[in-house]
């Protein structure tokens, strides 16, 4: 097949076998689901045919990534950056499944349909990270926009829930039009969708300032900022995160997150570098605005969704730093620093968020004064929660404090003290608040103390497995540094 | 020292660590177990510190026993030494890793009676201990910071569950305050590490890499600023009086007795060993900031009745005498600020001791409400006063020692501030003075009656303490050798 100007198009499937799995398994996953009684297959077919599933799309993604470098008929680039964040995206997925897949059967309803969106969504947040032009990096925002949308909103009993997907599908839908507005016009001046072509069209007129592109760069900037939760489009947040099934929620503060840190990079890393002049300033008062309104709105929250919600805004605005030190021309550190720090981050929340599933399985309450006496009821689960909320304060010992050293050093030499000033202040800041959540653990007796919570098997495995991440990589971060440097050299 | 004595110093951070992963392996219920592993483990401390300041030979090298094991490198801004695990002491942490062990140990020993969830305190309390000794013989700059945070990160729980007195309150407000300060510290790395340009942390690579004097000038305060609110310094010490009321004892020992030393020693190596001419510029400030929290906080602990308050403001103002000391940039008076580190740091570990033994019996430390003490309970007040004089600066005793040095580096450089050094030593007489006479002596109160004497483990603890105190203070020649050796290292410093 040739594209418009008669080149011949390379379609190289065996780099997107990853994706083909994904898609066939979210298929048959809904499929089964739907028919599982007519087909007598056992109840948790869902669960068993989506690990499955994604157990075959990461194991493919580390072969295909550790062997071949190449691009799909320039839709799609494979490069270690791809890499990074397939790896990143299907573990993810894993991990949230098999932490709370008690909790999805529990209070989620039409699970085959969820499992599906959950495969689909991470289908879109892998073709964000790899796209190699505009439009299909939109469908994968798309993509994943819309699974979560409803993901969102499936635990139909709850009226928070509907809310929530309402007023994400609602503002998301606007962000989505600026966004597409925005890229229409990137695409007007410069002549093409593709990544490569725009850099080479964007260099040649960086001198003067074309309203239009200018223009087209602010809508780009609001679309991403809304799917960043940048501040001041971070409204939806919250509530989003309150509503949603705490998996959701999880994936919410995880995949998709990265998955638009990703985009940023490809983009302000690559085809819009030459015009960096023109939106440096503005994601400088990004990351600040993101940095101090995250965490000081986090400080008076009582529900532990809502916090870390906020808390989530807040580490948000350190990796816009990244960005902003891209844009400086210091593309290869500031890029293995975001990624160092967002893997880190990644663990931690993740961590976190299937403590607290557990922790809801048990006492069905959101409430940061329901955490009084867990030290006591379930001392695990409170040395999980502690041990992730110093993580993600950036407390030593544990890979938040690594991460965010690294992270904020790349920074720094990119010439921008000023703004890990303002960082690290935020990040003492959100000290506090996480206290305030120990301090309910810790300090105060539980109602009944005779009562003790029970964390299943598997609840069991995948924090464990995620607690000695978390701190053998503070301890020793070298490989991971290693792995995101490769990734960040790959970018250019 | 030789190379084969660096892994004494992995061993010194290493040991807390797994004392704290072995504890929590135990069960809560096994009290002996619990309390035999801490003995050995404090133990086995106090004997390696011992031998590593007996074996820093102080007319070798300047870092001794320097033991490096590459961690991270040629990735990302890290150059070919990158971050390294890297261990080493000079004279000045040779000192105060000998402190740390010395009062780690009774201050295990003095927790032995805690009721309340024994297992997790001590886990809490040894991480802490890997802390502080991390930051004395760490030589690697993101380490050192990483020790750094380790030994300010317990100090929330430790203090917010085991506490006393506004606990609470206390524990929130010491850790915020902390946690703000090494914001400053955190940007200096940054800015150093970025000014040296050699995509390293190595703390000797940086301390010899030559930087620029304005960068230096910067910069300096920041790490003044930083190190100066763990080391209560005036005007960022308001969390040391109300953290040390509310703190257990032996947090409390720990706490004031080496933890803001940390905070002192982080100005000398990361201020002035790192930044000579910044800290010659703003050596007249430190010595002016100095000077203000040694009267200002013994004109506080005139009235304070509590007695842990009385000790909070008497250690801001011990330790403005630390940053004065600091501040005159002279051999002399630097050397008699890190005497002043150890011998404050020992006495008020000795002072906390004491007010934790009797106020667990009488769940009262305000003095006014005792009279005649020393009837009631002999040895502990021998051990009070002995204490007491110890602070005022008795020649013979450590405080002596220390205060004598600062005391000439002040008069050489700023003989105004001399003067008030001195006329601080004298209200310092005035309140311990005041307090002994008031509660330790007349009449005795028969409400108090019951008071028992301290137990023989808590006599064990203090005696070691003042043993310490004593030898320090007749025999300081191995101190001064060592720390003056080291500092005069420093380029730009007059005798």
């Amino acid at each position: 097949m040739t594209d418009l100007s008669g080149q011949l198009l390379d379609f190289d499937y065996s780099l997107v076998l990853p994706e083909i799995i994904a898609v066939l398994f979210a298929m048959i996953v809904v499929g089964a689901d739907a028919f599982k009684v007519q087909l007598k297959l056992p109840s948790q077919i869902a669960l068993a045919l989506t690990i499955v599933g994604i157990v075959c799309a990461l194991v493919s993604s580390l072969t295909i990534g550790l062997n071949h470098d190449g691009n799909f008929a320039g839709l799609i680039i494979l490069d270690s950056f791809t890499t990074f964040f397939r790896v990143l995206f299907y573990g993810v997925t894993l991990t949230i499944v098999l932490g709370s897949h008690e909790y999805i059967s529990k209070y989620v309803s039409h699970i085959g349909e969820f499992y599906g969106l959950l495969i689909l969504a991470t289908l879109g947040a892998v073709l964000m990270a790899s796209a190699g032009e505009l439009l299909t990096a939109y469908l994968g925002i798309e993509l994943l926009s819309f699974s979560l949308y409803i993901a969102v909103s499936l635990t139909k009993g709850d009226l928070r829930s509907n809310e929530a997907s309402l007023k994400y599908v609602l503002l998301g839908g606007v962000a989505s039009a600026s966004l597409l507005y925005g890229l229409s016009l990137l695409y007007g001046v410069s002549g093409s969708t593709d990544y490569s072509e725009i850099a080479a069209a964007l260099s040649g007129s960086v001198s003067d300032l074309e309203p239009t592109l200018l223009l087209g760069l602010v809508m780009i900037i609001v679309g991403l900022g809304f799917k960043a939760s940048a501040v001041p489009f971070h409204m939806w947040t919250p509530d989003a995160y309150e509503g949603a099934p705490i998996p959701v929620t999880a994936y919410l503060s995880a995949t998709s997150k990265a998955a638009t840190v990703a985009i940023l990079l490809r983009w302000f890393g690559g085809p819009l570098l030459p015009i960096a002049g023109d939106w440096q300033m503005i994601f400088s008062a990004l990351a600040v605005a993101t940095m101090v309104v995250g965490n000081l709105v986090a400080l008076q929250q009582t529900n532990i969704k809502r916090l870390l919600a906020y808390s989530s805004i807040g580490q948000m605005g350190y990796m816009l730093m990244a960005v902003v030190a891209v844009g400086s021309g210091y593309v290869d550190i500031a890029t293995s620093g975001v990624l160092v720090h967002l893997a880190g981050y990644i663990i931690t929340n993740i961590l976190v968020f299937v403590g607290v599933t557990h922790f809801f399985n048990n006492e069905e309450s959101e409430e940061i004064s329901a955490f009084k006496g867990l030290a006591q009821t379930s001392p695990y689960l409170a040395l999980l929660i502690t041990a992730g909320l110093f993580s993600l304060a950036g407390m030593p010992l544990l890979v938040g404090f690594f991460t965010k050293f690294i992270l904020f050093q790349a920074i720094v030499s990119a010439g921008h003290l000023g703004l890990v000033v303002v960082a690290v202040v935020a990040s003492t800041v959100s000290l506090y608040y996480y206290l305030m959540v120990i301090r309910q653990m810790y300090l105060y007796e539980p109602e009944d103390s005779s009562k003790k919570l029970s964390v299943t098997t598997s609840g069991y495995l995948t924090t464990l497995v995620l607690f000695i991440a978390m701190v053998v990589l503070g301890l020793w971060g070298a490989p991971l540094y290693a792995v995101a440097d490769t990734a960040a050299t790959s970018l250019f | 020292m030789t190379e084969s004595d660096g892994y004494i110093l992995i061993a010194l951070m290493v040991l807390p660590l797994i004392t704290a992963v072995g504890l929590m392996l135990v069960p809560s219920k096994e009290r002996s177990a619990i309390v035999g592993i801490t003995a050995i483990s404090s133990l086995a401390l106090f004997i390696m510190s011992v031998y590593v300041f007996a074996a820093y030979s102080f007319e070798g090298d300047t870092y001794q026993g320097v033991l490096s094991y590459p961690w991270i490198e040629n990735v990302g801004l890290l150059g070919d030494a990158g971050i390294s695990l890297k261990v080493g002491i000079d004279g000045v942490t040779a000192s105060l890793v000998l402190l740390t062990g010395i009062v780690v140990m009774p201050g295990t020993w003095v927790s032995w009676k805690i009721q309340h969830r024994l297992k997790d305190f001590f886990v809490l309390f040894y991480i802490l201990t890997a802390g502080v000794f991390g930051v004395f013989v760490l030589m690697d700059l993101f380490f050192w910071f990483l020790a750094y945070e380790t030994a300010l990160l317990p100090m929330y729980l430790l203090i917010a569950v085991w506490g006393s007195t506004r606990k609470e309150y206390g524990a929130m407000k010491l850790m915020m305050m902390l946690m703000a300060g090494s914001i400053p510290i955190f940007a200096a790395i940054f800015a150093v590490f970025a000014e040296v340009g050699l995509g390293t942390f190595d703390m000797e690579i940086l301390l010899s890499a030559s930087k620029d004097e304005d960068f230096q000038k910067i910069f300096f305060p920041l790490v003044v600023i930083g190190c100066g609110t763990l080391g209560a310094m005036f005007p960022f010490h308001s969390w040391s009086p109300d953290g040390h009321a509310a703190a257990p004892t032996a947090v409390s020992m720990v706490h004031a007795g080496v933890l803001m030393k940390v905070g002192a020693f982080g100005i000398v190596r990361i201020g002035a060993q790192m930044m000579p001419e910044g800290a010659i510029y703003w050596g007249p400030a430190l010595v002016a900031l100095g000077i203000t929290a040694a009267l200002y906080g013994a004109i506080s602990a005139l009235r304070q009745t509590d007695m842990k308050l009385l000790m909070g403001f008497s250690s801001v103002s011990h330790m403005g005498y630390v940053f004065v000391g600091l501040g005159t940039m002279n051999v002399i008076g630097m050397t008699g600020a890190v005497l002043q580190m150890t011998a404050h740091g020992l006495m008020t570990a000795l002072f906390f001791l004491l007010i934790g033994a009797m106020y667990d019996q009488s769940h009262n430390r305000d003095l006014p409400n005792f009279s005649g003490l020393a009837k009631q309970m002999p040895i502990w007040s021998v051990f009070f006063v002995f204490a007491a004089l110890a602070s005022l600066g008795l020649p013979g005793l450590s405080g002596f020692i220390a205060e004598v040095h600062i005391f000439i580096g002040a008069f050489r450089s700023y003989p105004i501030v001399g003067g008030l050094a001195v006329l601080t030593a004298a209200i310092t007489t005035t309140y311990l003075m005041r307090a002994l006479a008031q509660s330790f002596f007349g009449e005795a109160n028969p409400k108090w009656n019951s008071l028992k004497e301290m137990t023989w483990i808590e006599r064990s603890g203090a005696a070691v303490l003042a043993a310490s105190i004593l030898l320090l203070g007749l025999w300081p020649s191995p101190w001064i050798d060592r720390i003056a050796g080291s500092l005069s290292q420093i380029p730009g410093l007059t005798l």
